[in-house]
């Protein structure tokens, strides 16, 4: 019998001066984007802004695109900043394709998040 | 021999032997698929692959041989472990097969809600982009009787790719569409090879389509792979058959005199 790779997603918030970031890494799909969903959404519930850095994620499915959606219309409502740092071409190629690109606030440095706070 | 766990193979097919009743439809077919290509199965009608299909999703039992599927041979494999590696499959079948009772979002959502825990919100949003990748969002309410042939397709597929496969199987993409809808899925095909990193296994005749996406292809015949290459590499083909085919000649039909009579006159 053969066996299958297993993926793995890490996920760590950290407190910054002025806005939570949300550290992501590995591959975020079904069996992960719950645990991402809930960080975000529990992360906004303080209050802070949110800033995701996605530079170490492998691969993102609809699933774990979804969880960045309802993030971002989360964060609108509550007129939080709301945006994705260090976005992988791969990742960025998925979002590029449900025209998400244009809708995300996407930086290259936390400088950069900091400065639209 | 090679097998899907040991190389770079989405899927191996090794000696595949598949009968239906008295008749031999598929005899000692082997074929690799490349991890994350498009493959395109083609030949004529009644060459076998449908049944190629069928056996690859798990659908028809062969009489021998192996189909080995991201690691697991589902010929010898349990019960359970084939509806794990189903849970990666995807499948687009030539008329849709959408469930006519539910609207187009409830057919797509149904895979989500039969084999996920994910949150209701979520569902929603990954229906919606799955139709917006399709161009069908604004379809999102209606039911399968108020589609176009081509919105069908489009429908069938956003249904085909909702749990993100890993392996999407594509009957027929473009047959009764229009060349510029059939044009539309063949680039979206490739789109979602490249960007969802998915395994594409397409079986069609429509030698149009056929070039455009195809990494690699089967030519079928008579049950048989006549042969196997990059478009290239079938395009300069020696095989009579295959030159044939690409320019959509008739089959030349080889008759056996005294059976063909007896198959019209009897005795």
């Amino acid at each position: 019998m053969g066996s299958s790779v297993e993926s793995s997603m890490e996920c760590k918030l950290k407190s910054e001066s002025g806005f939570d970031l949300l550290e992501l890494s590995g591959e975020v799909d079904l069996q992960f984007s719950p645990r991402l969903r809930e960080k975000i959404l529990g992360s906004l519930k303080t209050g802070n802004p949110l800033l995701i850095d996605m530079a170490k994620v492998s691969y993102i499915d609809s699933s774990g695109i979804a969880s960045l959606v309802e993030g971002f219309q989360t964060a609108k409502s509550s007129k939080l900043a709301y945006g994705l740092l260090n976005i992988s071409s791969t990742a960025l190629q998925v979002l590029t394709l449900t025209r998400l690109d244009k809708i995300f606030n996407l930086y290259s440095s936390p400088e950069q998040f900091k400065q639209q706070l | 021999m090679s097998d899907a766990s040991q190389t770079n193979n989405a899927i191996s097919i090794r000696d595949l032997v598949v009968d239906y009743g008295p008749r031999r439809i598929l005899s000692d077919v082997s074929l690799d698929i490349p991890m994350g290509q498009i493959m395109v199965i083609m030949g004529q009608s009644g060459a076998g692959k449908t049944t190629l299909l069928r056996c690859m999703l798990g659908l028809k039992k062969p009489a021998s041989g192996s189909v080995n599927i991201l690691g697991t041979d589902i010929v010898t494999a349990s019960r359970h472990d084939i509806n794990r590696i189903r849970k990666q499959m995807g499948v687009a079948f030539q008329g849709g097969a959408l469930f006519s009772s539910m609207s187009v979002a409830e057919n797509i959502q149904l895979a989500l809600r039969e084999h996920t825990n994910l949150d209701e919100k979520t569902i929603e949003i990954m229906t919606r982009i799955k139709l917006d990748m399709v161009n069908m969002l604004a379809a999102e309410h209606l039911m399968p009787s108020e589609l176009s042939g081509g919105m069908t397709k489009r429908a069938a597929l956003a249904r085909a790719i909702i749990m993100d496969p890993k392996l999407l199987f594509f009957d027929e993409p473009s047959a009764g569409l229009d060349p510029s809808t059939a044009a539309e899925l063949d680039q979206l095909i490739i789109t979602l090879k490249n960007t969802m990193r998915m395994t594409i296994i397409v079986v069609t005749h429509e030698l149009d389509s056929i070039f455009k996406i195809a990494d690699h292809i089967a030519v079928v015949s008579a049950g048989r792979i006549l042969e196997t290459g990059t478009p290239q590499q079938i395009t300069s083909s020696s095989n009579p058959e295959i030159q044939g085919m690409l320019n959509r000649k008739p089959r030349e039909t080889i008759v056996d005199t005294d059976a063909h009579l007896r198959r019209l006159v009897g005795g």
